[in-house]
């Protein structure tokens, strides 16, 4: 079976720059093969899955004030299937880290990242998640979340505007759609 | 003036008065502190009931704290205290916990960042920072080394113990004492909810759903900006300001400017003078409608939370327009603003003040009216007078108890002593006051950008400053009128590019500091809704 072209609603394919590696990941698949059944059941598994992003905002600071934005009106992320943000870790799929984290904060968000149900995803929004940014010579400062717990998608920008977050939880619901779900790949 | 340096020397004759316009400044010696201390706070004249700043300063030699008093009577006047002990060792000080209530977070920040321990206070833990820290940040001779200190991932278990060094007939006594009484039923609000406005960690001890004590655990996001600033220079540290209080970042950066404009005497343009104030009030609002919408939200009101956040955007966007930015503008410069204004930029403006006069009418109808709004609000959450000055709480929270507060008043910056409006003040204390003074302060903003858009006058933006701007040598204070609160901003030169010392005052530190007096005998859902009401941001409690 043929492994479809990943479709987002409101962005074509081509529009995604630097992510090659998931084109890569898509060509082994095909090369492989896939049973039809269990091929088709992915396909729908995952179209619901990545149109179903629940959200938990692990907002720390500024950033956090853009993911509100990003819930408003204005730019209305229900238009993604991710306004039903979960502040119980267990309920949700995908946790936005916005902001800084620091030594303190590092404990705690490893504990909420381990009550996430699996399949779970980490989404870094802004550059103190990333690396630390303006704060990274602090004594304080985690530089960077991955030193934590394992980061999907990074998002730059202090803070991003809430159309990059739109575009970075797009590549994430990209990543989703490729994922195989009955019998997952060793990845 | 003379009348309070009487007193003073008075009460204290060995004491160093210096006197520099409106400020006193005394340096007296650790002995004599609480004594000049108490004596200062009650006077009958003019009590010294406000403390506005504490901060602990590494002097090199010795280890110091600065103390600014001010009273509630008369807010132009203040008093500097300056103690200072040579002891680097062990450094003990004498506590002021028992005639200023705020004192006691701010000494235990002190302990936490200076390792200066204070006498009487009733719980010495380190404030921002775990109590296996090593080493005191603020030092200047502190090792940075992450060796030390680790990023550890494995939770620890809370110890609910303080230790604290108490005076007795004895001799001074040290020991360790229980926090919660032993059956009490805890339960930890925070840090990660959005309930919590950001993240701050209540320990909350329960009585069925009435709160009896709540210990206040804080620095989940304590970024060590005061540290970091002490090796940029002052352009270079502009940026922090904007994240501090995100929401008002505008203003805190222009407490900044302030500050450094005033103390290498740099003359800024009229025009741009006019700019700073209509966007400070442009953020006021911007503010006041976000602390309304997460706080009906809090209350379960999603609608208004999306109406407050709709409305922002138009603010947003004409921020967006002029400086780039949306939330963090980074829009002030030394000398100035960074950009000259658009062309339509009076047009938007205007065209926001007249759809925001509809939309606060609107707000009252859907939620001020509200008979279930009015019953989490009115009478909870009681904040006296008295209170809201031994904590420091001002801003919209402070008042809301009465207490007149206004920087824009009463030490008028930029051009606030050139438009007309009124300082709102109610006297019902509650949560539901806090909340009113919120939506008639944004009317206040409106009236006031209103008087200002049309004479924008013609010129220079920015002053021609120096490329590298040092600082005499002395101590600089500024503040203004934050959207939470006073924000002050301390600067000790030592005629160097970077500043010695730098300490920001923040409002919301006070609000917290409030919250386990105002929320003890009350429900455990209405402590949210009373946090609501009084506006924290978690970041500028943390720094």
């Amino acid at each position: 079976m043929e492994v479809k072209k990943i479709y987002i609603k409101g962005i074509p394919n081509e529009e995604f720059r630097d992510n090659e590696y998931l084109e890569k990941y898509a060509e082994e698949l095909r090369a492989g093969g896939v049973p039809i059944v269990v091929g088709a059941l992915d396909d729908l598994i995952n179209w619901g899955r990545s149109n179903s992003v629940w959200p938990l905002a692990f907002a720390t600071s500024c950033c956090g004030i853009e993911f509100m934005a990003a819930a408003g009106a204005h730019f209305d992320i229900a238009r993604f299937g991710m306004e039903v943000t979960r502040n119980s870790p267990r309920q949700a799929d995908t946790m936005v880290v916005a902001g800084t984290i620091v030594h303190k904060m590092a404990p705690l968000l490893k504990r909420v990242y381990d009550q996430m149900a699996e399949p779970k995803y980490v989404v870094a929004m802004g550059s103190c998640a990333i690396s630390g940014g303006p704060f990274v010579d602090s004594y304080h400062v985690v530089k960077g979340v991955d030193e934590i717990i394992p980061v999907d998608v990074y998002i730059p920008g202090c803070p991003p505007r809430p159309e990059s977050l739109f575009y970075g939880l797009m590549q994430l619901q990209r990543k989703i759609k490729l994922e195989r779900f009955v019998f997952k790949v060793k990845k | 003036m003379e009348n309070i340096k009487s007193i003073i020397l008075k009460a204290v004759p060995e004491a160093i008065v210096a006197e520099d316009k409106q400020i006193l400044t005394v340096i007296v010696e650790k002995d004599k502190l609480h004594h000049l201390a108490k004596t200062l706070r009650y006077n009958a004249d003019l009590p010294f009931d406000y403390l506005a700043m504490l901060t602990g300063v590494d002097r090199g030699e010795t280890l110091g704290v600065n103390y600014v008093l001010s009273s509630s009577k008369d807010l132009t006047k203040e008093v500097v205290l300056q103690v200072s002990t040579d002891d680097r060792q062990n450094p003990l000080l004498y506590s002021v916990t028992d005639l200023w209530e705020t004192a006691h977070y701010n000494e235990r920040e002190v302990y936490a960042m200076l390792g200066i321990r204070f006498i009487n206070n009733p719980d010495m833990r380190r404030f921002f920072l775990n109590s296996d820290w090593r080493g005191f940040p603020l030092r200047k001779d502190y090792d940075p080394d992450p060796i030390l200190n680790p990023v550890v991932v494995e939770s620890k278990e809370i110890e609910d113990i303080a230790p604290r060094i108490m005076e007795t007939p004895q001799g001074l006594k040290e020991d360790i004492v229980e926090i919660f009484e032993k059956d009490d039923y805890i339960i930890n609000v925070g840090p990660q909810h959005p309930s919590t406005h950001g993240v701050m960690h209540f320990r909350m001890a329960l009585d069925g759903e009435i709160v009896k004590k709540i210990d206040v655990h804080s620095g989940y996001i304590h970024r060590g900006i005061e540290k970091l600033s002490e090796k940029l220079t002052y352009p270079q540290i502009l940026h922090f300001t904007d994240r501090l209080d995100y929401l008002s970042a505008s203003i805190n950066r222009h407490a900044l400017c302030m500050c450094v404009e005033k103390a290498a005497q740099i003359e800024i343009p009229e025009r741009a003078q006019y700019i700073r104030t209509i966007m400070d009030e442009l953020n006021r609002v911007d503010s006041h409608l976000i602390g309304w919408a997460s706080m009906c939200m809090d209350l379960g009101a999603t609608t208004a939370f999306i109406y407050g956040v709709r409305e922002r955007e138009h603010i947003l966007q004409i921020f967006e327009k002029t400086s780039g930015g949306r939330l963090i503008v980074n829009y002030n410069v030394v000398g100035g603003v960074m950009f000259d204004i658009y062309n339509d930029f009076q047009k938007d403006v205007k065209a926001f003040i007249i759809y925001m006069r509809e939309r606060l009418t609107e707000y009252h109808r859907l939620f001020t009216g509200n008979v279930i709004a009015i019953g989490r609000m009115e009478g909870l959450g009681i904040l006296s007078r008295e209170d809201a000055i031994s904590y420091g709480v001002t801003g919209p929270a402070g008042r809301g108890s009465g207490f007149s507060c206004d920087v824009r008043k009463y030490h008028p910056y930029a051009l606030y002593d050139k438009v007309e409006f009124k300082e709102v003040i109610r006297t019902e204390c509650d949560a539901f006051a806090r909340y009113k003074n919120r939506l008639d302060e944004i009317e206040e903003s409106l009236h006031i950008i209103e008087q200002l858009i049309d004479n924008v006058p013609d010129g220079d933006f920015q002053a021609k400053t120096k490329a590298i701007i040092k600082l005499p040598e002395g101590e600089f204070y500024q503040k203004a009128e934050a959207g939470r609160g006073e924000f002050g901003v301390f600067i000790e030169s030592r005629g160097d590019k970077f500043p010695y010392r730098l300490k920001f005052r923040s409002p919301s530190m006070a609000a917290v500091s409030v919250m386990p007096l105002i929320c003890k005998g009350e429900k455990l859902s209405d402590f949210i809704s009373i946090g609501g009401s009084m506006d924290y941001v978690i970041p500028d409690i943390d720094r």
